[in-house]
């Protein structure tokens, strides 16, 4: 009898052992296509999975983080505040990596000014937000992503502009900004990939359809729509550290861009010959965008350069979380010179 | 110009009062004055004389007026009094008010111009040409006018008889080491002082004679005094929104956490501070690092407190350390953001949504403001839930005596968490099962390498997997074991102070910054045959010596600093059965209790 024994990954470990629970979101739900990539992706950069921490705030997206990495810690905060909880994760523990996963209700109302300031700050994190633009989890009203003109289930027609998250994230000076689409799952994977690679907040937005309250003809955010309209910046690849590969290209037709950790992203450009290192283009490209409604997805922003979050704290290579006793009491000698001062 | 009639030189020496009495110092925000009042608090102290400070002071950065009070007593009384023997009135805006709202035969000093003589004949009044004075004390016009407020410090000190050595200590002290600024302030305290000596004919009777009561004492404020505490609890990660009245202890923490906590060889720090954008990101921020395993936590005052209601809930239910320091103020709202007030107690204790219980410690002096500080993290590691530590403004900002703080005896305890080692020996780990008996689960820190220690933490329902469920009965046995645990925590937490009086059969109970003044209140009532007994609350929840305590007395009287006397109604939800032995005395205009207003409510109530 022959057993096929499953492949496994440069840490040794199947794929079976990065997912999580069984989902209990709706059949076809973009938040599952997602999951499933994010599993991928973990799986491909032999991450150890007890050195990841998984984050959310609520919403259907949010639940998330129960269905994948099951060996990993997982945190299911409250409403908008899960930038925060990062943050105070990261502080704690900087040797972890970390992958949160909001919804655009999550993000861009109840949590937008979370999201502005952990960017600003630059907690190194995958942040992804599954935009569906709409409330799944409260039955589908409209989120502060829900483009303009945009029709709901109901037939009411959303009557203010959008935020574009991106935009929002590349002006407030995030380190790596991309967008992609649930339906999409060769982008998504490479563009996670690049994201854990990244020392600082990288921000995912994916366009990800809400089967129940948000696919029906006349919405921006439904799965027909975005397969029609997508269009991607360049033809995104990424080679890890650990399998340094060399490929032949034309001069011009391949940007090349070096992670901190020795990995790549290759984008092999179109007619557009977009940079995604230079930021004042990212951000015009992103209103152009908007003004000509289309869906660009890809790598919208890099930069490689700027100190992340644990670097500005300036903490040793030990986690403050685990800090013996001898480090963090100061010794006795040390009270008594306070003490004397106070006399 | 003074109806004391103090005629003859033996009349004055028979009529001495000798160290007991207040000083008063009306100036404006922003003039510098807060130098010189701490070099005359601090002159009299290294006398050996018992003294307290304190700062009535605007929401405001400059312009508005100011008062600072510093009472000196004999017999070590530190609370609030509210009649004033000597008032310093500089402040020409409030100067008509001031002198109005003393009693007869205070003294006042003022400056010569605001013919003050005129407006209160009953009061005996030094009137000095500090203007011209302070010329003489610098040539610059900007120095003159910080100088003017060391003029009225050698004016003071020449007619109490203040020790010029030890004002010479003092402000070589204030002023660390740079020497131009300690020339300048003492010459203009040396001018102050022989114009009065050369100007003043002494009429009143105050005086301070040395001492020997302050010995090995330290001067410090609350805050100061909990962040101490926490720099020796081995915190490692502080989050915080700047709040009056909680601020200074952030920021006087990060002072020693720069100093002390920064390793010399690497440059690397061992713990990290990140001000957040407000009060929800704050607590946010704690939980994270708290869940991860640092020793976190944040520091607010009411409005903070009310944002933080929903992750607090969290917080409890999901089971994560943290401590909360909240330094209240007078809310609602707004409120008086510089003025004291015991009234979050009941929003703090239950502080979230649903059924919610925190574990609350109530430091009542300036040691245990450090040593609660201290205990808070113990006692959140070991029951895993955020501790919230109460002080108040007069305990936080204002200057106290105390004896020194001492290092900790005890190793840190960072509660209930398994390594991979011992889940490996346990051969299960179940992050929410009550293991022990005790209510208090076990926990895992993310980075934990072993196949079987990550959870996944959830506000939802949670079984003892840490799983998903709406199931009714996993609901109960969760909010049943939380309830447990809280029961446990009753005899871990400080237990309450307890004098009892022979022969008393009143009691008073009361918490927090109050005990200053209830120490006199005792005494006063003691004179006028009340005794009484006396029990200090440390800590919610309650003590099985609450009961003892007011069974064992016909009534019992809850003193505290809010209007709707929250502890007294937490204490009648303790003891139905006792509750009609329970009475109530509130003070909650914002100022400081003070022992006179205790006693005579009580009085009241006793007729
Ligand atoms: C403080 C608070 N307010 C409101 C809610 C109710 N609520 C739950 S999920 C949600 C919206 C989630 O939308 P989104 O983040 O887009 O997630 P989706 O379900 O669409 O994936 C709301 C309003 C809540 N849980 N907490
Ligand atoms: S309601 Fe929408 S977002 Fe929520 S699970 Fe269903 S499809 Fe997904
Ligand atoms: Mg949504």
């Amino acid at each position: 009898m022959v057993t096929s024994t499953p492949p496994t990954n440069r840490i040794g470990l199947t794929m079976a052992e990065y997912k999580g629970a069984p989902s209990t979101l709706c059949d076809g739900c973009g938040h599952d296509a997602i999951t499933a990539q994010i599993i991928k992706a973990f799986y491909e950069l032999g991450k150890e999975p007890h050195m990841v921490a998984k984050l959310s705030g609520i919403g259907c997206s949010s639940k998330t983080p129960a269905y994948f990495l099951n060996r990993s810690h997982g945190f299911n905060s409250v409403h908008g505040r899960m930038p925060s909880v990062a943050t105070g994760v990261s502080a704690a523990n900087h040797t972890l990596s970390l992958i949160g996963v909001s919804g655009d209700g999550d993000t861009a109302s109840i949590g937008l000014g979370q999201f502005c300031h952990l960017v600003r700050r630059n907690v190194p994190m995958i942040y992804i937000v599954e935009n569906n633009g709409v409330y799944g989890l409260t039955k589908g009203q409209f989120s502060a992503t829900a483009d303009l003109g945009s029709k709901a289930k109901s037939g009411v027609i959303n009557e203010l502009p959008p935020i574009d998250l991106c935009g929002l994230a590349i002006e407030l000076g995030c380190s790596f900004v991309g967008r992609s689409f649930a339906g999409d799952p060769k982008q998504l994977v490479a563009l996670l990939k690049a994201a854990g690679s990244h020392k600082g907040t990288a921000v995912i937005d994916v366009i990800s359809p809400c089967v129940t309250f948000n696919n029906h003809e006349g919405s921006t955010k439904a799965y027909k729509y975005a397969k029609e309209m997508e269009t991607p910046l360049h033809e995104l690849g990424y080679i890890p550290f650990f399998e340094q590969i060399s490929v032949d290209y034309e001069p011009g037709s391949m940007q090349e861009v070096e992670m901190h950790d020795g990995s790549k992203i290759r984008l092999k450009k179109t007619e557009r010959n977009y940079d995604p290192t230079n930021q004042t283009q990212a951000i015009l490209t992103i209103k152009e965008a908007h003004d000509k409604k289309e869906f660009l997805t890809g790598l919208l922003y890099i930069n490689e350069d700027k100190e992340d979050f644990s670097t500005i704290m300036n903490v040793g290579d030990a986690p403050l979380a685990t800090l013996p006793q001898e480090i963090t009491r100061p010794a006795k000698s040390v009270l008594e010179e306070i003490m004397a001062g106070l006399k | 110009m003074n109806t004391l009639a103090v005629g003859s030189k033996e009349k004055l020496e028979k009529g001495r009062v000798v160290n007991d009495f207040s000083i008063q110092v009306a100036t404006v925000n922003g003039s510098g004055s807060q130098s010189s009042n701490s070099v005359l608090m601090r002159s009299i102290f290294q006398m050996g004389i018992p003294v307290s400070g304190k700062n009535l002071f605007p929401s405001n950065i400059a312009g508005l007026p100011t008062w600072f009070t510093i009472r000196v007593n004999k017999n070590g009384y530190v609370a609030r009094k509210s009649d004033i023997e000597i008032l310093i009135a500089m402040n020409p805006q409030t100067a008509i008010d001031d002198v109005k709202s003393l009693s007869t035969g205070a003294v006042c000093i003022s400056p010569v111009e605001l013919k003050l003589d005129a407006i209160r004949k009953d009061v005996l009044h030094y009137q000095v040409p500090f203007t011209e004075l302070a010329a003489k004390a610098s040539e610059n016009l900007k120095l003159r006018k910080l100088l003017m407020n060391m003029l009225y410090v050698g004016v003071v000190a020449e007619l109490l008889n203040i020790d010029h050595g030890q004002i010479e200590n003092s402000i070589s002290k204030q002023f660390e080491g740079k020497t131009k600024a300690i020339d300048l302030n003492l010459n203009a305290v040396k001018i102050g002082r022989e114009w009065a000596r050369e100007n003043l004919k002494k009429e009143d009777p105050y005086f301070v004679e040395p001492m020997d009561k302050t010995q090995g004492k330290i001067i410090i404020d609350g805050n100061a005094a909990c962040a101490l505490g926490s720099l020796f609890a081995g915190v490692t990660v502080v989050t915080w929104y700047p709040i009056t009245p909680s601020s200074s202890l952030c920021e006087q923490l990060i002072d020693y956490l720069k100093e002390y906590r920064i390793d010399k060889e690497s440059g690397k720090a061992s713990f990290a501070v990140i001000q957040a954008e407000d009060e929800l990101a704050a607590i946010g921020m704690a939980l994270g690092a708290g869940w991860a395993g640092a020793r976190s936590m944040t520091s607010t005052s009411g409005p903070g407190i009310s944002l933080m209601a929903e992750f607090a809930g969290y917080g409890y239910f999901t089971e994560i350390p943290t401590v909360v320091f909240d330094v209240q103020r007078v809310g609602p709202s707004t409120g008086m953001p510089t003025r004291t007030s015991q009234a979050d107690l009941i929003s703090a204790y239950t502080l979230s949504h649903g059924d919610t219980k925190h574990i609350v410690l109530l430091p009542g002096s300036i040691i245990e403001c450090y040593e609660m500080a201290g205990e808070a993290f113990d006692l959140a590691e070991k029951f895993q839930t955020p501790i919230f530590v109460l002080t108040d403004l007069d305990l936080g900002m204002n200057n106290w005596m105390s004896d020194p703080f001492e290092y900790p005896t005890k190793p840190i305890n960072r509660g209930k968490v398994m390594t991979a080692a011992d889940i490996e020996k346990a051969g299960v780990f179940e992050r929410y099962r009550d293991v022990d008996g005790d209510g208090i689960p076990y926990r895992t820190l993310p980075g934990t390498d072993h196949p079987q220690a990550a959870y996944f933490t959830r506000g939802s329902g949670h079984n003892e997997k840490a799983g998903y469920t709406e199931k009714p009965e996993d609901y109960l046995n969760l909010m049943n074991r939380l309830d447990k645990k809280f029961q446990t925590a009753r005899k871990f937490v400080p237990a309450p102070v307890v004098s009892v009086e022979k022969g008393a059969k009143i009691g008073i109970i009361a918490y927090g910054s109050s005990d200053f003044a209830i120490v006199e209140t005792r005494d006063q009532l003691k004179v006028a045959n009340i005794p009484t007994s006396y029990l200090r609350v440390r800590a919610l929840p309650f003590t099985d010596e609450l009961r003892k305590f007011v069974e064992s007395h016909d009534h019992v009287y809850v003193v505290e600093q809010n209007r709707d006397a929250q502890m007294r109604d937490l204490i009648r939800l303790e003891l139905p059965d006792l509750a009609m032995k329970i009475r109530s005395v509130r003070h909650y205009d914002g100022l400081p209790i003070d022992a006179q207003f205790v006693t005579d409510a009580i009085m009241e109530q006793e007729r």
